[in-house]
């Protein structure tokens, strides 16, 4: 891990407290999803940095390559990414519902409405 | 049939009762023929039963496995087929009542009635026969539930109120106090069977089994030990048949029952004596006898009044079972028999005083006596009993009693009795005689006696009230099985 | 094919989804997902009869052998799941045609249904599945099916409730990504049985103790442990009622499932119990959600709501069984799994049914029930005293094994806090039982629910006092499960 140290880990720790603040702090639901997306794309950057053998190469089949990186990692987030759209695609459907029956995607000015949420 | 068999069919016979009366309920002669047909042939099947029981017939059915260990079965004892045959047998008296009140009442639901009273008895077989603990709780439970309809016949804000009470007490203390003492006899002794001189010796820790005793004592909310006494008064805002069979028979001897199975087939007299504090328990049945007839003595209402007069009688027995004497034993099987003689009548004429004259309150008696002679003279036999007046069954099982105090020099025990006669006498006596010897001041309108099927019902208890006085030969031999033949 | 049953319960509703959606009208996407559920079950249940036969049954996916393939590893555990998850669904999907056809209206039906079929396969894959990043797909798929179910639902309280459950639900599924992720970066594999073997060596190390900590929280609110159930209430509350009867049934109890496989397979009890403080986080949790969520479900005036905030002190059960930590604490946990699966299915179908005929779920809507709708009255009846734990019903059984359980362990207060949430349960059932018998019918006109609505429910409700009575299946299953469980690692 020589070549990022542990800088990629602050980094990943920011960006993760960085989404969960948005989540709770904001009160508009967009904001709210940006903020969810930005806490799981940490979370990717994470699994990414856990594949990576220093002084490994991309996993690439070569042959002159000896110490490939980790695939697995990459695969899995793909996956991960997959359902990180999908959660994101239905949010935001959800939002324009709201907006639609609600007249609003404010949380605070739902709560009044509806003293849900 | 052999006795397996009828053990079976008394169980089944009050169920398949009360679907039969749930689908004639637009025919009432139809349904109540069933009604009549079904506590006869379930008093039949109890007699059986009994009869296999004298033969020495085994008598044992396990229908499945609960947990494991523990299944539903059923069996015979002593003490048991006494509940049931009084049960049952006094099943066949109240029907007939019940036909002359609830229409001489034009009381709503009747279909209802019946039915939920079917089920009862259901209930109450099963408590009887029940051959361990987790049967009985099952059975126990039925029994709650099967009356709250009952309770709450008239459907008013006060029945509501009483079936809350009701349902309250009995469930919470059956849940939280009755449940987990059986659960812990479970776990410490890996059955819960009722085994002639118990299950827990040498499993429990002297400490911990006078909490169990506790727990089982206020666990048996239908015993009605104070302070888990509340639901009993509060039970009779139902119809008289209700508060005759069940609240002065079927459902609080289910209670005493089960603390006399406690006591004799899960802790075994013997091991239970070695119990530290066990005493604890006598003296607060001690305190309830005395403390429920000095509240029965200020109560003006008169099924108030006899439903404290209950929960003294049931501590009686509770205190006797709880004296551990042999006697004693004997003395609280056979008061479970002698007080549902005499509170039966007693109810009895207290809703045949409601039928003919609308009138529900002590102080409104004066002079009723001559209107009602059949009624009041059962009611003055039924009062005598509660007293232990002989001729009547409550001198015998008090001669027992006070033999059982004796045998273990309980003065305790001696003086509770002494004072609760008195206290007895103080509130029936009166009332016995205003009715006889006063004119007649209230007049709510002109009567005479109720419909001749209450008379009738009550006339049959009180003369069985007198006659348990004369032929208690058969009982006393069946009861002293329980302690092992004549001390 | 019996070979390949592991793999068909989750492979037929996954092949028959996309089939649904395409359809057109209601009565098809309905009928096709009832065979598929009913299928599915059939599978399920042999699957349990082969575990009982022959013991644990693995299944390699397209033949690949784990650790590089995933596998399906089916034991005593996931099989009772199993059954549990695609019995409910086969009662709920007959029971769905009426009720959705007016909650959600036909030409969203395609949908619904295939939304429907895929949170089944979501919850039985992740129950099947023996790779712990196999079950964060299935979470997804599961929780994602969830939302838009939910947002169906007609009151447009719906859309928000599926919006914060979104949100929690997502944060709940990346907490279980990031725990996983620092396993696999410690022992270089995501296959439970592996995970298990390698996890002892290290640990003891900081990376192992944050990746546990990190999927107890995620699953902790799948699983609406009181405090993280804000999301349940609203969500139970406001979907169709069909969907309320499975996710009230199973959705939580997958999670539970999940928790109960990482603290004792993957972990092993000694870890989790040990070298971790996890009875000592889990037992006031559950202790505060049992006795408030119970308490607060007394005020609700939606009947509905009020089961929802029941089942958040269920859960407080369940889990107080997995904290015990010991065998009879864990086979109490499982039976109540399935036990309340069951009972709450059966009550919120129930509800459905009074949904249907008076358009609410309101304890006004209630009053009189027993002379309108009496099936549907006593079906609430019988289902509420299962809930209290009535004997002969199911919930007799389970609430004996917990106490039985506390007694072993000597924790009395712990017996007195589940006896404190029976009591609670008595009110809040007791309150609506009263309405239905003594109140006077709104409108005494209405009539009972139709049969297509009461065969389901009674279904549920006879098994709900067959289970209660013949207790051979449930229990003994249970007591091999937790056997299996408690012996740590997976049984080859």
């Amino acid at each position: 891990m020589s070549g990022l140290g542990i800088w990629n880990y602050l980094i990943i720790i920011f960006l993760m407290m960085t989404g969960l603040y948005m989540v709770i702090s904001s009160s508009n639901l967009v904001k709210k999803l940006i903020g969810l997306n930005v806490f799981q794309t940490s979370v990717f950057f994470m699994y990414i940095s856990f594949g990576y053998i220093s002084g490994g190469a991309g996993p690439v089949f070569n042959e002159n390559v000896e110490l490939y990186s980790n695939p697995l990692t990459h695969v899995l987030i793909l996956t991960a990414i997959v359902v990180g759209v999908a959660t994101t695609a239905v949010g935001l459907a959800l939002s324009i519902r709201i907006k639609e029956s609600f007249g609003t995607i404010e949380e605070d000015d739902l709560h009044k409405m509806d003293s849900s949420l | 049939m052999t006795a397996n068999t009828a053990l079976i069919l008394t169980l089944l016979t009050p169920l398949l009762g009360a679907v039969l009366i749930g689908l004639t309920g637009r025919w009432p002669n139809l349904r109540e023929t069933i009604t009549m047909v079904t506590a006869l042939s379930l008093f039949a099947l109890v007699i059986r039963v009994l009869i296999g029981l004298n033969a020495g017939e085994d008598i044992g059915v396990e229908l499945f496995e609960v947990m494991s260990g523990v299944g539903i079965a059923f069996n015979t004892e002593p003490l048991s087929i006494l509940f049931a045959m009084i049960a049952s047998g006094l099943w066949v008296v109240t029907s007939v009542y019940a036909f002359g009140y609830m229409r001489g009442t034009n009381e709503i639901n009747q279909t209802r009635f019946y039915v939920c009273f079917a089920l009862a008895l259901f209930g109450a077989m099963g408590v009887a026969f029940s051959a361990n603990l987790l049967t009985l709780f099952i059975f126990y439970e039925v029994l709650t539930i099967s009356t709250y309809p009952l309770v709450t016949h008239k459907g008013d804000a006060k029945a509501k109120a009483g079936g809350r009470t009701y349902l309250g007490i009995l469930m919470t203390t059956s849940i939280v106090f009755l449940l987990p003492a059986i659960i812990w006899v479970y776990a410490v002794a890996g059955t819960l069977d009722f085994v002639p001189g118990g299950i827990l010796e040498g499993n429990l820790a002297a400490g911990s089994a006078t909490i169990l005793l506790l727990l089982f004592l206020f666990g048996v909310a239908k015993a009605a030990v104070m302070p888990v006494h509340k639901w009993l008064p509060a039970a009779m805002v139902a119809p008289t048949p209700v508060s005759a069979l069940l609240h002065a028979v079927a459902v609080v001897k289910a209670g005493v029952f089960t603390l006399t199975k406690v006591v004799i087939y899960i802790f075994g007299t013997d091991y239970l004596a070695s119990v530290p504090y066990e005493s604890i328990a006598v003296y607060m049945a001690g305190f309830t006898v005395i403390a429920a007839s000095c509240i029965a003595l200020r109560q003006t209402n008169i099924k108030r009044l006899l439903a404290y007069s209950t929960i003294g009688q049931l501590s009686y027995i509770v205190m006797a079972t709880m004296a551990l004497a042999p006697f004693s034993e004997i003395g609280a099987a056979i008061h479970i028999a002698a007080h549902a003689f005499g509170k039966i009548t007693l109810f009895f004429t207290a809703g045949a005083i409601y039928v003919a004259s609308k009138k529900t309150e002590v102080t409104q008696l004066n002079g009723i006596g001559w209107r009602m002679p059949y009624t009041m003279a059962a009611f003055a036999i039924g009062a005598l009993s509660m007293i232990g007046v002989p001729p009547t069954a409550g001198f015998v099982s008090k001669w027992f009693i006070i033999a059982g105090a004796f045998q273990l020099d309980n003065y305790f025990v001696l003086v509770v009795l002494i004072l609760s006669t008195a206290l007895n006498a103080a509130y029936f006596l009166p009332i016995i005689f205003n009715a006889f010897f006063k004119p007649e001041d209230v007049k709510l309108k002109d009567h005479g006696e109720a419909p001749p099927s209450m008379v009738i019902a009550l006339c049959v208890t009180a003369s069985l009230t007198l006659l348990f006085f004369f032929f208690n030969g058969p009982v006393l031999d069946l009861e002293t099985q329980l302690v092992g033949g004549m001390p | 094919m019996l070979m390949h049953l592991p793999v068909l319960v989750v492979l037929a509703p996954l092949l028959a989804a996309p089939i649904v959606a395409l359809m057109r009208g209601a009565t098809w996407p309905w009928l096709l997902s009832t065979l598929v559920s009913w299928f599915a079950l059939l599978c399920a249940v042999l699957l349990l009869i082969q575990v009982q036969a022959e013991g644990v049954i693995i299944y390699t996916m397209g033949g690949w052998e784990a650790p590089w393939g995933i596998e399906y590893r089916i034991d005593f555990a996931n099989a009772l799941l199993l059954v549990l998850i695609t019995g409910l669904a086969s009662v709920v999907m007959p029971y769905a045609r009426l009720s959705v056809e007016q909650e959600v209206g036909a030409e969203r039906s395609p949908m619904f249904y295939a939304a429907l079929l895929l949170l089944s396969l979501g919850l039985c894959g992740m129950t099947a599945t023996g790779d712990a990043f196999n079950v964060f797909v299935f979470l997804e798929i599961s929780s994602l099916a969830t939302y838009t179910l939910i947002a169906m639902g007609r009151d447009r309280r719906a859309l928000t409730a599926s919006f914060s459950y979104l949100v929690m639900g997502t944060i709940g599924g990346t907490f279980y990504l990031i725990g996983i992720g620092l396993l696999y970066v410690m022992t270089g594999t995501l296959n439970m049985a592996d995970l298990a073997e390698r996890l002892p060596a290290i640990s003891d190390s900081s990376t192992v103790r944050t990746g546990f900590a990190f999927i107890v929280t995620g699953i902790c609110l799948k699983l609406a442990l009181f405090p993280l159930h804000l999301w349940l209430p609203n969500a139970y509350t406001y979907s169709p009622s069909a969907v309320t009867a499975l996710l009230g049934a199973t959705a939580t109890k997958v999670a539970v499932y999940i928790l109960i496989r990482f603290v004792f397979t993957i972990f092993g009890p000694e870890y989790s119990f040990g070298a971790e403080p996890l009875a000592e986080v889990l037992i006031p949790l559950a202790v505060i959600g049992l006795l408030s969520a119970s308490t607060v479900s007394i005020g609700q005036p939606n009947i509905k709501r009020m089961l929802a905030y029941s089942s958040v002190a269920q859960i407080g059960y369940i889990v107080l069984g997995i904290a015990m930590g010991t065998a009879m604490g864990l086979t109490a946990a499982l039976l109540h799994v399935f036990n309340h699966g069951l009972m709450k299915g059966a009550l919120f179908m129930t509800l459905g049914a009074v949904m249907y005929r008076m358009g609410g779920t309101n304890l006004s809507d209630m009053q009189g029930l027993a002379k309108t709708m009496p099936l549907t009255f006593w079906a609430f009846v019988i289902g509420g005293l299962s809930l209290i734990g009535v004997p002969l019903t199911v919930g007799f059984v389970s609430k004996w094994h917990l106490i039985l359980a506390a007694i072993e362990l000597g924790w009395w207060p712990v017996v007195i806090v589940i006896l404190a949430g029976s009591m609670l349960a008595v009110v809040y059932v007791g309150r609506v039982v009263e309405a239905g018998f003594f109140g006077e019918a709104r409108d005494p006109t209405r009539r009972e629910a139709p049969a297509s609505l009461l065969i389901p429910v009674w279904i549920l409700i006879f098994a709900n006092i067959y289970f209660g009575i013949d207790t051979r299946l449930t229990v003994d299953i249970a007591e091999a499960a937790a056997a299996q469980l408690m012996a740590g690692g997976v049984v080859r």
